[in-house]
């Protein structure tokens, strides 16, 4: 297996049972992630963003029908390790999490200082002190005073509750942490903060990320290489600076074509239609009962075509 | 009536909210709006841009008649709002309508879209239910929910946000009001959908002639709306401006923080930190004195700033409060 790349994750497929029958949340998702790069998972509510941090992370429902691929991490395949192997070698400690609203996902009676040294107590079985001094230098990193490791989550603001959470998921210095949309509940100043916290995080700490956003213009803030996600499954993977200039797939296309600008003067468009249930998707394409340049053979499920390096699952680049 | 007569005046209004101690001491106030001041004219967009915490939501409801003013006026076409009873304030309501942040909270989950959309005639004396329907489906064509059939029998959660946000915006102009606020009516929507809701108030906007207070956070869509934006800090409105204007010249240092602090799509952002100032927005109990932004100015003048209260100056065709512009 090549062992460039921190993360190569293959087909990676995670149903939900329903009483309507399965959701296809994740559905064939693949995607690289080299060392010390951020990849940003693009996508609109709904389309099994969310359930990707998840399975990657093994924090299943108890509802979950299928769930199977391949997950390379620094070379090994995770999905194939036991549940006690994942939890002591894997989570929390090559790749952990920042949840979706994180800020408000503190435990409101416990010390924060407490809640950032934890991780290192229970998978690295040092000592409360040593804990604690790592806790200090995690909120040094995020640029939480030190002093506020003796307070509690309801005397933090918004971001600064929000750099505790990022603390905590780097205390134990993995080599990816996963982000789920962490700023969509914050301010505009306090959202570029952060991005100036995680942006110093990858210089410094050396460490990876996965973003996962719907907010396309600040996105770009991270990004090195986009995976454009669509009706739970992955249709555009693409190198930063090529996908915000020019994105292939029609859908990423659109996309990009609504985000309203503050300094260019084009009128945004938007995408007629809604995503498709994913309950029962359309046979072939996804996307093209919203898509402008759909032809006969979108009636069939597209392949990936490679086109210098960016993956796009499209018939129109099909040769 | 010409469009350029004032349809709302705002003049030194004040919202201050009284802290208790142990429920009965007085602990001083959070002044949530200190001493705002503009003119809404007939037909005319304006935004409201700020923080969370800076008071707009405060402004807004003070606008709706559903907090009282402490100090200042509110006039709605010639009449102060504050001496408005029962009677009066369901007219004045009428003629206002409110677009809420979160649409599925904003509608009641156990009635039916028919249900909803009626509920304001109704309450304003619409008794032939033939005729309620009739507006009822009207009102949804004009927000694009067609054929009206597919929807009148749902209920909230069967819609997605994009069609719930279209409910509660025809709620909003079914009494056809000449003034409509919309409190961040895009911030729970996707991307593809926000545009899609900005166009279509828009285009009722222009239809309709309505005046229109958009209140956001976010500067990148205020351009497709609003005339003129306002800029609120602490409480303050600290730069009113034209919306090209402010975009490509903002005045104000914090506007132009915001302004810096706002992305558009580019790789090039990743390769570059932002400058951003120091601090978090004061407390409202007890604000800074002089220029509420000086702690967290790069600009800020010693001995002035930090003493002084701005006042309103012009600069171009900005009002700043900022003594920079002295």
């Amino acid at each position: 297996m090549p062992t460039e790349n921190l993360l190569s994750i293959k087909d990676l497929v995670l149903h939900f049972n329903t009483q309507k029958g399965p959701v296809q949340a994740v559905d064939g998702v693949f995607f690289d992630l080299g060392y010390k790069e951020a990849v940003v998972v693009l996508g609109e509510s709904g389309c099994g963003k969310s359930s990707l941090a998840k399975a990657l992370l093994r924090l299943l429902p108890r509802n979950v029908s299928k769930y199977g691929g391949q997950v390379y991490l620094e070379g090994n395949e995770i999905m194939g390790m036991d549940e006690e192997q994942f939890r002591q070698n894997i989570r929390w400690v090559r790749m952990s999490l920042v949840p979706q609203a994180a800020m408000n996902s503190l435990n409101p009676v416990l010390k924060v200082g407490d809640q950032v040294a934890e991780p290192m107590i229970v998978h690295h079985g040092v000592k409360k002190e040593e804990a604690y001094n790592q806790a200090a230098k995690m909120f040094q990193h995020v640029g939480v005073p030190v002093d506020f490791l003796d307070r509690y989550a309801f005397e933090l603001s918004g971001g600064m509750r929000q750099r505790v959470a990022i603390a905590m998921a780097l205390v134990t210095a993995p080599a990816l942490v996963i982000l789920d949309e962490p700023t969509s509940a914050l301010d505009v100043l306090t959202q570029a903060n952060i991005f100036n916290v995680l942006k110093r995080l990858k210089k410094e700490l050396e460490v990876s990320f996965v973003l996962i956003t719907h907010d396309i213009a600040t996105s770009s803030e991270l990004a090195d290489r986009v995976a454009v996600m669509y009706a739970g499954q992955i249709v555009e993977v693409s190198d930063a600076h090529r996908f915000f200039s020019e994105p292939l797939h029609p859908y990423s296309r659109m996309l990009m074509a609504s985000v309203p600008r503050l300094r260019a003067n084009v009128e945004p468009e938007f995408i007629t239609g809604q995503p498709p249930s994913l309950l029962n998707p359309p046979k072939g394409c996804r996307f093209a009962s919203r898509c402008p340049k759909r032809f006969a053979k979108c009636t069939e499920e597209p392949p990936v075509a490679n086109v210098d390096g960016i993956q796009v699952k499209c018939w129109l680049y099909t040769s | 009536m010409t469009t350029r007569d004032v349809l709302l005046s705002i003049q030194d209004l004040h919202v201050w909210f009284e802290l208790r101690r142990f429920g009965f001491g007085h602990a001083g106030y959070v002044k949530a709006v200190d001493g705002v001041t503009f003119d809404l004219h007939y037909g005319e967009t304006i935004a409201i841009v700020g923080e969370s915490g800076c008071g707009k939501t405060s402004l807004m409801k003070t606008i709706l008649g559903i907090n009282k003013p402490t100090r200042g006026k509110v006039i709605f076409d010639n009449k102060d709002i504050s001496a408005f009873h029962a009677e009066d304030l369901r007219l004045y309501r009428s003629k206002i309508g409110y677009v809420q942040q979160d649409p599925f909270g904003a509608l009641a989950p156990f009635m039916n879209i028919q249900r909803i959309l009626e509920e304001p005639l109704i309450i304003n004396g619409i008794k032939d239910p033939a005729e309620r329907e009739r507006r009822v489906r009207k009102v949804m064509e004009e927000v694009r929910l067609s054929p009206p059939d597919d929807f009148l029998h749902k209920y909230p959660h069967m819609l997605s946000g994009g069609q719930q946000q279209r409910v509660v915006i025809a709620r909003a102009i079914i009494l056809e009001p000449q003034l409509v606020v919309a409190d961040e009516p895009v911030s729970m929507l996707d991307a593809s959908v926000r545009v899609e809701i900005l166009k279509l108030l828009r285009g009722l906007q222009e239809k309709y002639k309505l005046a229109v207070i958009y209140i956001t956070h976010d500067l990148s869509t205020v351009r497709y709306f609003s005339e003129r934006v306002f800029v609120m800090y602490a409480g303050n409105v600290v730069e009113k401006a034209p919306v090209n204007s402010i975009v490509h010249n903002p005045k104000h240092p914090y506007t132009q923080a915001l302004m810096d602090a706002t992305s558009d799509p580019d790789a090039d952002n990743a390769l570059k930190y932002r400058e951003l100032p120091a601090g978090e927005p004061p407390s409202l109990v007890n604000p800074p004195s002089g220029c509420r932004f000086h702690p967290r100015c790069p600009q800020r003048i010693e001995n002035l700033c930090d003493v002084e209260e701005p006042q309103d100056l012009q600069a171009d065709d900005h009002l700043v409060a900022c003594w920079l512009y002295k």
